[in-house]
């Protein structure tokens, strides 16, 4: 049943597919965040007890969510790459590794600016902002494991290992304001049950999240085709590429 | 054919080898004690000598210190049979790697986590910490360096193979380190106000479970990748 998938093992199967994807995912990515944007910061309706203000919610929430999601892609290839021994899930976990973090780092740097005219203060310590900080130094741990090891074999599975054992993390985020009395405001969007927000808010909200979904898709496909070439250097149907885009 | 040694026998055999080496090197024993008491130390005379600020703070310094001493100890829980080769020979022996590594952890606690919960009432008395509270800094030690050695266990067999994992090092294990390290200082803190505080033991416990079982096959893989 999944015996087409194991085709794309293959370096240049894997390199040519993330080629034809990337421009949808890119295609995607902008239309989404674009529509979601515009409607969420221009025209959805006003929050009656937090003001404008709350319009970061548009960027915050899609950002915070996209974090863990990105974490546990990168878990998921990383344990792939352990178990079934292919390579192109390593470097897959790999290229995800620094979108993480960086998503990760967004989704700090604007609930603090959102922290600020709400709650009074820029942070506190307190058990959502914790671990979500918490999930930023696993990612640099990620990155940086990946970084010192000469070996990128090795490398990625090294920093395979320390991703899912970062995996406990994640239930941690996701469930800390409800498992702690948290400044942090409880969920919005429920899955099972009617959200307590707004359709007028809840949907560009939610076509962000695709957004930023599509977004980091997009960003790691580019970042996986550059470690399958950096990876493959010596590999003929790599030089005769180089050659036809004509690199000495 | 002949099956070797039993698992049990494995066991035992590495944990002595651990401790018998360790004993002879006694420098490897007291110098993590030593920075823990020093790191200790610093705090009065860093923010002041007053009882009330001392004793509020005095949970969080403890264990502080008690993470940067695991950690610190960690690094040389592998690096000298990785150096002269009898780490090699452990992963190629007949007995499962999990069991070894389990051994090696557990002869690691032992050595230095073992003296350091020892020697921690006597700082708790310097920080003029709560009456309330010693039992709970015992419990919580006894419960949460085992899970201390464990997590580091993986870090360092991840950074063994390296020539400069130091920084490295606490970069990978001191964020895995951060669950027990809030739940320890909140029990503590909680006893210091009567408060019961078996719930964070029992998570500490559960924590302790929980690692048991699986940081020795994590270890074991982590090794595996250092070493070829």
């Amino acid at each position: 049943m999944w015996k087409w998938l194991h085709s794309y093992a293959d370096p240049e199967r894997a390199y040519k597919l993330a080629g034809t994807l990337l421009p949808w995912f890119s295609a995607l990515a902008i239309g989404f965040i674009g529509v979601g944007s515009i409607w969420g910061l221009l025209f959805a309706p006003v929050d009656y007890q937090q003001g404008d203000s709350y319009r970061i919610i548009f960027i915050h929430v899609p950002a915070a969510s996209m974090s863990m999601s990105a974490y546990m892609a990168m878990a998921t290839s990383a344990f792939i790459g352990l178990v079934w021994q292919i390579k192109s899930a390593d470097w897959a976990a790999a290229a995800i590794a620094p979108i993480g973090a960086v998503v990760t780092f967004i989704a700090l740097i604007t609930g603090a600016t959102w922290g600020k005219p709400m709650w009074g203060t820029w942070w506190v310590w307190d058990a959502r902002l914790t671990s979500e900080l918490v999930l930023l130094f696993l990612y640099l741990g990620v990155i940086s494991l990946y970084a010192s090891f000469e070996d990128k074999v090795l490398a990625a599975r090294a920093a395979g290992i320390l991703a899912i054992v970062g995996v406990i993390n994640i239930p941690i985020i996701k469930y800390s304001v409800e498992w702690w009395n948290s400044l942090h405001q409880p969920a919005t969007i429920k899955i099972t049950e009617k959200s307590s927000m707004a359709m007028e808010m809840l949907m560009p909200l939610l076509i962000n999240i695709l957004g930023f979904g599509l977004m980091i898709g997009a960003i790691t496909l580019v970042r996986f085709r550059a470690e399958i070439l950096a990876r493959n250097g010596m590999r003929p149907w790599v030089r005769e590429l180089a050659t036809a885009e004509g690199v000495k | 054919m002949n099956k070797g040694i039993s698992f049990t026998q494995a066991f035992f055999t590495l944990l002595k080898r651990d401790l018998q080496i360790a004993i002879r090197h006694k420098g490897d024993i007291f110098n993590p004690l030593l920075f823990f008491i020093l790191v200790v130390t610093l705090f009065p005379l860093g923010i002041g000598p007053e009882p009330q600020v001392l004793s509020r703070v005095a949970p969080g310094i403890i264990w502080v210190a008690a993470l940067l001493a695991s950690m610190l100890s960690l690094e040389r829980l592998f690096k000298a049979d990785f150096v002269d080769g009898s780490l090699e020979q452990m992963l190629l022996s007949p007995q499962p790697l999990s069991l070894m590594v389990l051994a090696k952890v557990l002869a690691h606690w032992i050595l230095t986590g073992v003296p350091l919960i020892l020697v921690a009432p006597l700082l708790a008395v310097l920080l003029h910490l709560d009456d309330n509270s010693y039992g709970a800094l015992m419990a919580t030690l006894a419960l949460g360096t085992p899970v201390l050695s464990l997590l580091g266990a993986i870090g360092v067999a991840l950074t063994v193979g390296l020539r400069k994992g130091g920084v490295l090092l606490s970069l990978l294990i001191l964020p895995l380190y951060i669950p027990v390290l809030i739940f320890a200082t909140s029990a503590i803190d909680a006893a210091g106000l009567n408060l019961p505080y078996s719930g964070h033991l029992a998570i500490i416990g559960a924590m302790l479970v929980g690692s048991l079982i699986l940081a020795p096959f994590a270890i074991g893989a982590s090794l595996r990748v250092s070493t070829n």
